[in-house]
């Protein structure tokens, strides 16, 4: 595949791999945003290919671990709502809400819970069930928040009146600056998440770096960007630099996609939000303008109520994990009573989250990373 | 041929025909005994009562659940026939008998009901299988996904040794007999909500005639799993654990098409876990390998056979591992239930 | 976040109305979708885009692409002093 296969030459991984140990001079600790980074960087085994003086934290850029428990049991409660058919992304199936129920359990109760590729396809199936009522569970960052948009104003331009939208997108740069102004952050360089960076550009970093004195690299997703981007960031951490840099030149600008822009700001606005594990984040948030609230499914389904569950018995710390202060493996209950079958947290959920990623990456025996780096 | 059955008295199969009455018998007689044709054991008792068989058996059952019914490269009837076909071949058994029972939901259409049993007949004699027992049963509307399918299916075993995961040895290659997850994209890409034009069939074929390929080449066979829900990552771990080795395979190596590699990308999905219906992985001695994928190719159904790794020792916890692109192991782990694509 | 893939615009769907509604077929190395190019107004068929959700949030540029790999191809193939972890 073109702009795919090229990213992945072993040649060129190995170059990068061996230029990142001859700049290290000491150790030093990178985080990396996004979960679909995390992913290819675990699947790939990349953070085996670099010195032992570099230690890869998992940020909390995936919007599937993010999402509030409280959104869940809302979407658990509108999709029990007679004559209500729930569209979602696949990777939401799993995540478990306040208590230990998913959608996957909650369809197995009668709810048509019905996984889509894109919020357009959920527009075309209102279209299609004119009887029934479509709800899209909104979720992801300033990459996906778009794909909403359009879908919300593809409704209204029909005039749809069975489609709505259960909002929870979510912002990255209140997030970053979330995390770096906290009293334990361990973070010292960042890889931005690159498709984020393809619809926002890279400007609002620009201030952030600044202020916490933190090299941030938009980096794309393939193996060579990742490392790439690794690359980078640790050649500015040991010139004590501290700018934004983009690895992902073919794919991102300064200044971003302006229709994107243009169109979020015609239907979202920037709202505090809590994020999962993480608390409040002040404009960490986006929510439908007034205008755009007829399509809001929390309003439309205000006395829907959630089917009561029960707690797990521990509580998860993916908020550590998603902070970067805590590793999956360092976890009393990783692999045991929390695995991809019945997790604990959001970051157990296949696939997407840190500790789902060392899990199906990882096996029991090679978690040296329980170790620190230092002791290895 | 069009269904004897008069569709116009009854277009859609109703609660009565499942009853165990007059419809029930005219379903039977009138569809099920014309679509299977003469691959039907003409009994209409409780069970049939089969000729004794040469060879040991081998005994398998199945349920089959798939939707939607009907898909490029088959439909359930055909996926019943084979997927019973192909456990048995996995157990080095030729497939002799096979009984079926149908779950159906009130409301499925009669024509729908007619092809798919057609199906059956065709995949049944293209197999030399002869269909001993059936039973159906009718469920309200709401219930059923439209039809389920279960199967069991009797074979004799024609392997020499008994083929199986404690067969298998240190230093044994494996071989998968062609390219993945055609059958998972092939379904998947079909189902509303994740719609991509892509030119792949599922694979759903027979694998008998390879596996007896390999048997009269005189291989010794130590292992055979079909890679079925789960895919080739699952079958490995399964062997892995089962049989008490350590088995390392390669990334470089796997076969898989183009346009199920695009459709993968485009969905997030790991194409080692995307469910065929038609491949399966073998374990033979490493001074056997190269004659068997020589064996393997010339059969039309492995064609695109190939050796993706090798059993590295024997160990009381088997893991299977994937060495990838750039150098690095890592182990292969059951996947957690349905593939679905991700955004993340 | 973010599984956003490259794809080669084939045509533009001719049914489309109003920019919003900009549709055109993209190919990812052998499989097709109908993806919105609302977002990438400037975007013809011939160009590579990155698909996110049945949309088109990036056109890619193939020149950047190039200075990007040729920087990786300039990188010392050798000699390195650090020791990579096994």
């Amino acid at each position: 595949m073109k702009f795919v296969d090229e990213f992945r030459d072993p040649a060129l991984a190995q170059r990068l791999a061996e230029s990142i140990s001859a700049s290290v001079t000491r150790p030093w600790r990178l985080m990396e945003i996004c979960g679909g980074q995390t992913h290819a960087l675990l699947r790939h085994g990349l953070d085996r290919l670099l010195p032992a003086g570099i230690e890869l934290l998992h940020g909390p850029g995936c919007p599937v671990c993010v999402t509030p428990a409280e959104v869940l049991d809302q979407a658990f409660a509108i999709a029990l709502t007679p004559g209500t058919v729930l569209c979602t992304f696949g990777d939401m199936l799993r995540v478990p809400g306040n208590g230990q129920l998913d959608l996957f359990a909650i369809r197995a109760r009668g709810a048509d819970v019905r996984p889509v590729y894109s919020p357009l396809d959920a527009v075309a199936l209102a279209r299609a069930l004119p009887d029934r009522q479509v709800v899209f569970l909104a979720v992801g960052f300033e990459t996906t928040a778009p794909a909403t948009a359009l879908a919300v104003r593809e409704a209204r331009e029909a005039g749809l009146a069975n489609f709505s939208l259960l909002v929870a997108h979510v912002r990255v740069p209140p997030a970053i600056d979330a995390l770096l102004s906290a009293p334990d952050n361990r973070v010292q360089g960042f890889l931005a998440a690159g498709h984020v960076c393809s619809v926002m550009g890279w400007r609002e970093y620009e201030d952030l770096a600044a202020r916490h004195r933190v090299p941030i690299v938009v980096t794309g997703f393939e193996p060579l960007d990742l490392l790439d981007g690794i690359r980078r960031c640790v050649a500015q951490l040991e010139a004590g630099a501290a700018t934004v840099e983009n690895q992902y030149a073919r794919a991102v600008t300064r200044d971003g996609n302006a229709a994107a822009q243009a169109l979020l700001a015609e239907v979202f606005e920037v709202v505090d939000c809590p994020w999962r594990g993480l608390g409040v984040i002040a404009g960490g948030g986006l929510g439908l303008r007034a205008a755009w609230r007829d399509f809001d499914a929390a309003s439309r389904y205000a006395a829907a109520v959630a089917p009561a569950a029960t707690a797990a018995d521990e509580p998860c710390r993916s908020g550590e994990v998603l902070r970067g202060v805590l590793k999956p493996p360092q976890c009393a209950a990783f692999g045991t009573r929390c695995t991809p079958e019945h997790p604990l947290g959001p970051t157990m959920v296949s696939g997407e989250g840190a500790c789902a990623a060392y899990f199906r990456y990882r096996s029991p025996v090679d978690h040296a990373d329980a170790m620190p780096a230092a002791a290895r | 041929m069009q269904c004897p059955l008069p569709l116009a008295d009854y277009p859609r199969v109703t609660l009565a025909h499942g009853g165990g009455g007059r419809l029930g018998r005219r379903l039977v007689s009138e569809l099920f005994a014309p679509a299977f044709g003469n691959a039907l054991i003409d009994s209409r008792h409780d069970g049939a009562v089969l000729d004794a068989l040469a060879a040991p058996l081998a005994f398998t059952t199945d349920g089959h659940v798939v939707r939607p019914l009907f898909f490029p490269g088959g439909d359930i009837g055909k996926l019943a026939v084979l997927g019973t076909v192909n456990d048995l071949a996995m157990c080095g058994a030729r497939p002799r008998h096979l009984s079926l029972s149908f779950v159906i939901e009130e409301g499925l259409a009669m024509e729908t009901l007619w092809r798919i049993a057609c199906s059956i007949g065709v995949a049944a004699r293209e197999n030399d299988l002869r269909i001993a027992a059936g039973d159906t049963k009718v469920v309200e509307q709401g219930r059923g996904d439209g039809l389920y399918i279960g199967t069991a299916g009797i074979g004799e075993v024609m392997a020499a040794a008994t083929i199986g995961p404690r067969a298998v040895q240190a230093g044994d290659a494996i071989l998968v007999s062609g390219d993945l997850g055609r059958h998972g994209i092939a379904v998947l890409t079909r189902r509303e909500g994740f719609a991509l034009d892509v030119e792949v069939d599922s694979d759903c074929a027979p694998l008998w005639g390879p596996v007896a390929a390999l048997l009269e080449a005189g291989i010794e066979v130590h292992c055979l799993r079909d890679l079925t829900r789960g895919g080739l990552a699952a079958a490995l771990v399964e062997i892995a654990e089962d049989g008490g080795v350590e088995l390392e395979i390669d990334e470089t190596a796997i076969p898989v098409s183009p346009p199920v590699r695009a459709a993968c990308e485009v969905l997030g999905l790991d194409p080692l876990l995307v469910a065929n219906e038609g491949r399966f992985v073998a374990f033979v001695p490493r001074h056997d390998a190269a004659r068997a994928c020589a064996v393997l190719r010339a059969h039309p159904l492995a064609a695109g056979a190939t050796v993706v790794g090798q059993v590295s020792a024997r160990a009381p916890r088997g893991r299977a591992w994937l060495r990838g692109l750039f150098g690095q192991a890592r182990a292969l782990a059951m996947p957690s239930g349905e593939q679905l694509p991700r955004i993340c | 976040m973010c599984l956003g893939v490259p794809g080669r615009i084939d045509a533009l769907d001719d049914t489309a109305g109003a920019a919003c509604a900009r549709r055109g077929r993209v190919d990812f190395g052998g499989v097709q979708r109908t993806v919105s190019l609302a977002l990438v107004p400037e975007a013809v068929p011939g160009d590579y885009v990155i698909v996110h959700a049945g949309i088109a949030i990036a056109r890619l540029d193939e020149a950047r692409a190039l200075e990007t790999l040729a920087l990786l191809r300039e990188l010392p193939s050798s000699g390195a002093s650090g020791q990579p972890r096994a």
